[in-house]
């Protein structure tokens, strides 16, 4: 999401924004001094008496390992210790935690070390600073006798630890930052460095906002509309109430809440409960009626995304062309953590515990909720157990609920709302449908020279706050992402958009409209190598001449998968190569086929995504992307029958499991770009890597996901 | 009517009905969070503890029917299995969110009390039910293959 980018200087005034203590100076020039309070030269650094130093985290920690980036960035230039530095997450503060290229407090669209890369820098080199000129003017000596390393100073014989030397620093005293050169880096670029958050999450000790769980909470679940767009006619509480445990039950904007002591009694309570359900509104059609409407509209005119050419003229003369439709259905993120937060309105103050995501909104939306503004609420961050893109949306929907439940219960008491993994998968925000017509056509010579691309969905920011930066013309940028602007030259490119209606609410989802258009892209890519007659890989190298940085993923990735090379029988391998949010990823995939059940043996990953701070991080991640999209390539989706979805839990919204996981080898193209993002550009390549694997082993293109909807059976 | 739960060797006393499962008695009657919710139907293993010793959805598990059996959660974990399966984890960086390793956990500690020297196909078949929606699969795999070797060292 770079929707605009306000790019802010920390330093001025950080200085002052400290509470620089000199407390009991030692006058005899020895670096040991007493000191009484904590040191803090910007909004991203401390250091309390003790020494210890902490980082302050702008970004949530949702398993991308930001935790861990922001700490290294800030630990490199402050030359800290990696062993003990600390991490902790900021408060709501836009202005302070701002990401500066989403003009909010809040993480998403892979930009969380774009954004950071330099700031955190100079937070850590500023921070240094200020502790090198205080030891040299304590010590006597010029500052640039003054080394660093774990979080101790020396120069000749002297040393002190930053703990002693912040007692130095003087009030007001302004830092000096210089950066590093990267061939000075010790810790960004090392292939590994323990994640800050590894411990804790193999102890059970890491706390998310399900184990939060303040003095005199009471547990609540929400009873929404089965139809979107419903809303509450009457319910009928009395057997909800005869459950022991259930403590009250009252009806919110959203839905009819049943709170209780415990979890478990609350939603006992909510099962005992009828509620009657005005649909004028809501969302009635099935799934089938929905791709009805969708499959007429792409039969119509089209809102103009792109248009080079004469894509429709070029079609006409082709030597050859190829048409495909590809049919993509909603998608539910299924964090790992059911969505909950706690909510506590007193006094005219609100506090929020959340694994937050979306900051600014919030504090906003439950300022505004709750009826005490945005300046009395407070946001306590707390791990996330995942997201995908589902704790950020602009309602704040479910902090909102939460907010909606504590204000109706209106006793001051902390409220924590639960989300059953039935309210999750049930609960929309979804992935959009999509229905892609590709037409592609190929000159005599074998060369691309028409594509049309036609897009059906539902508009993500359509009538959102961000709606007037992305939504041009009626074209949500986010709907043709990934075509409109790809990286290939095709002579003749055009690119057009049907925005379809429905109240179920959409939202990105891991890697947004790539997840989709990647597919659509790179698998009507290798019908076109086809027709061409032309090797996958020879065929994308030619169309990617102009853009280097892309073309060298698919060479290494190519390479590194020995493409080409013999393969065993029944065995297929397929390319795909996806640019996303400024991150290059090539795939190559390896599928085996046993009497016609697939079984996905490897994926070989290239990426580029500039300097790459932590190696190890950025492999796990795309690992995770592999996983994450392959897991709902091959069998998830979200249907309706009648406006209700047909699913619940995972035992029908079936998760990649361990035994569906492939061999997965991430290779790391060598940079010094700024580094980009990826949480997400891992996602869009590996499903049709492996679509076009499973054409070169069977013959069989899949054109509709999940894969198990288009015949493919999976070991 | 209060039943008394062995967890982590200490007994207590929880005042709940006898069908609450034993998830929701860890968590929001005796506070001890490292246990997770995840799905609430046996599907996604983030309940996972030990009941004398097995892998044990708690989810499922009505507090009525442990007894006297010895619950271990993540929190009370411990042993040379333990030790070698969270610093195997540790070093290998198998997290992310980490919502679901407690369980992940869980699950191969018991896999390789059973099994100590287990293929990729063993811990595929063992693990299978422990639900992780960040993929961290491969290093599972690799983290459980490098606990068996600390154990035998």
């Amino acid at each position: 999401m770079n929707i605009r980018t306000t790019r802010r200087g920390f330093l001025t005034g950080a200085a002052a924004a400290g509470a620089a203590l000199v407390v009991g100076l030692k006058p005899n020039g020895s670096w040991a001094a007493a000191h009484g309070g904590a040191f803090v030269p910007n909004p991203f650094v401390r250091i309390d008496p003790d020494g210890t130093v902490t980082v302050i985290l702008k970004h949530f920690e949702m398993g991308q390992g930001t935790s861990t980036g922001l700490t290294t960035l800030i630990a490199e230039e402050m030359d800290a210790d990696w062993e003990t530095i600390q991490i902790e997450f900021a408060p709501a503060d836009t202005v302070t935690y701002m990401n500066t290229l989403m003009g909010v407090q809040g993480s998403g669209g892979s930009t969380a070390i774009a954004n950071s890369f330099m700031q955190y820098r100079e937070a850590g080199a500023a921070a240094k600073s200020l502790l090198v000129m205080a030891a040299a003017e304590e010590g006597g000596v010029d500052a640039g006798t003054v080394t660093a390393e774990k979080g101790t100073l020396s120069s000749g014989d002297n040393t002190a630890s930053y703990g002693e030397a912040m007692a130095w620093v003087k009030e007001g005293a302004t830092p000096n930052p210089v950066l590093k050169d990267p061939s000075q880096f010790t810790l960004i670029g090392t292939d590994h460095i323990p994640r800050k958050d590894s411990v804790a999450k193999t102890t059970g000790t890491a706390t998310f906002a399900m184990d939060v769980m303040p003095e005199g909470v009471v547990y609540a679940v929400m009873q929404r509309s089965p139809k979107f767009g419903g809303t509450v006619v009457s319910f009928d509480d009395t057997a909800a109430r005869a459950v022991p445990g259930v403590v009250d039950v009252k009806q919110t904007p959203m839905g009819v809440v049943v709170y209780g002591t415990n979890t478990w009694a609350a939603e006992q309570g909510r099962q005992a409960l009828t509620v009657e359900w005005d649909f004028t509104n809501a969302e009635t059609r099935s799934t089938s009626d929905m791709e009805a409407e969708y499959l007429a509209a792409l039969d119509g005119e089209g809102l103009p995304a792109r248009n080079d050419g004469d894509a429709a003229a070029a079609l006409a003369s082709a030597a050859k062309t190829i048409e495909a439709e590809f049919h993509f259905p909603f998608l539910a993120h299924a964090p790992m953590e059911p969505l909950n937060s706690v909510v506590q309105i007193a006094d005219g103050k609100c506090q929020v515990w959340d694994g937050c995501q979306f900051h600014t909104v919030t504090q906003g939306a439950v300022g505004a909720v709750s009826g005490v503004g945005a300046e009395n609420t407070s946001i306590e961050t707390v791990y996330a157990g995942g997201s995908f893109g589902r704790r950020a949306n602009f309602n704040s929907d479910y902090e909102v609920e939460a907010t909606m439940a504590a204000l109706a219960l209106g006793d001051g008491r902390p409220v924590k709302l639960v989300w059953s993994r039935e309210d999750d998968v049930r609960g929309g925000y979804y992935r959009p449908m999509v229905v892609h017509r590709v037409k592609a056509g190929v000159t005599a010579e074998g060369n691309l020279d028409a594509w049309h691309s036609s897009i059906a969905t539902k508009s993500i920011f359509t009538g959102t706050p961000m709606g007037d930066a992305v939504v041009v013309n009626g074209v949500d940028v986010f709907s043709v992402e990934g075509v409109a602007d790809t990286e290939y030259t095709i002579p003749n490119l055009a690119v057009d958009l049907r925005n379809m209606e429905t109240p179920v609410s959409v939202l990105w989802w891991r890697s947004v409209g790539h997840s989709h258009s990647g597919y659509a892209m790179e698998v009507a890519m290798d019908m076109a190598a086809e027709a061409a007659g032309r090797d996958p890989v020879e065929f994308r190298q030619t169309l990617l001449a102009n853009e280097p940085r892309t073309l060298a993923v698919l060479n290494m990735a190519a390479e590194k998968a020995g493409w080409g090379g013999d393969l065993p029988d029944g065995w297929g391998r397929g390319v795909a190569v996806h640019k996303s949010f400024n991150t290059r990823v090539a795939q190559v995939a390896e599928v085996s086929v046993t009497d016609g059940v697939v079984k996905i043996e490897r994926i070989v990953a290239a990426v580029d995504l500039g300097v790459a701070v932590n190696p190890d991080v950025i492999r796990a991640q795309v690992e995770g992307a592999i996983g994450y999209g392959l897991g709902h390539a091959m069998r998830q989706k979200i249907t309706f029958t009648d406006g209700e979805v047909d699913q619940s839990n995972f035992p029908d919204y079936e998760p990649l499991r361990i035994s569906d996981m492939p061999k997965i080898e991430v290779h790391i193209v060598q940079s010094a770009e700024a580094p980009t993002g990826i949480g997400e550009p891992g996602l869009p390549p590996a499903a049709p890597a492996v679509a076009n694997a499973i054409y070169a082993a069977m013959g069989k293109r899949v054109m509709r996901l999940p894969m198990v909807d288009d015949g493919i059976e999976f070991a | 009517m209060a039943i008394t739960l062995n967890i982590n060797g200490s007994a207590h006393e929880v005042d709940a009905p006898e069908d609450m499962p034993l998830l929701w008695a860890i968590r929001d009657v005796l506070g001890m969070t490292g246990t997770k919710f995840g799905c609430g139907v046996a599907s996604c293993g983030a309940c996972t503890v030990h009941v004398d010793g097995e892998p044990t959805r708690a989810c499922q598990t009505p507090i009525g029917s442990v007894g006297e059996a010895a619950v271990t959660t993540i929190e009370g974990l411990s042993g040379p299995v333990a030790e070698a399966v969270q610093s195997a984890w540790q070093d290998l960086d198998v997290v992310q969110c980490g919502y679901c390793q407690s369980g992940q956990i869980m699950s191969a500690v018991g896999l390789l009390t059973e099994n100590p020297k287990p293929d990729d196909q063993a811990i595929d078949d063992y693990m299978w039910g422990n639900v992780c929606r960040c993929a961290t699969y491969t290093r599972i795999r690799a983290a459980i293959h490098e606990a068996s070797s600390r154990m035998e060292a």
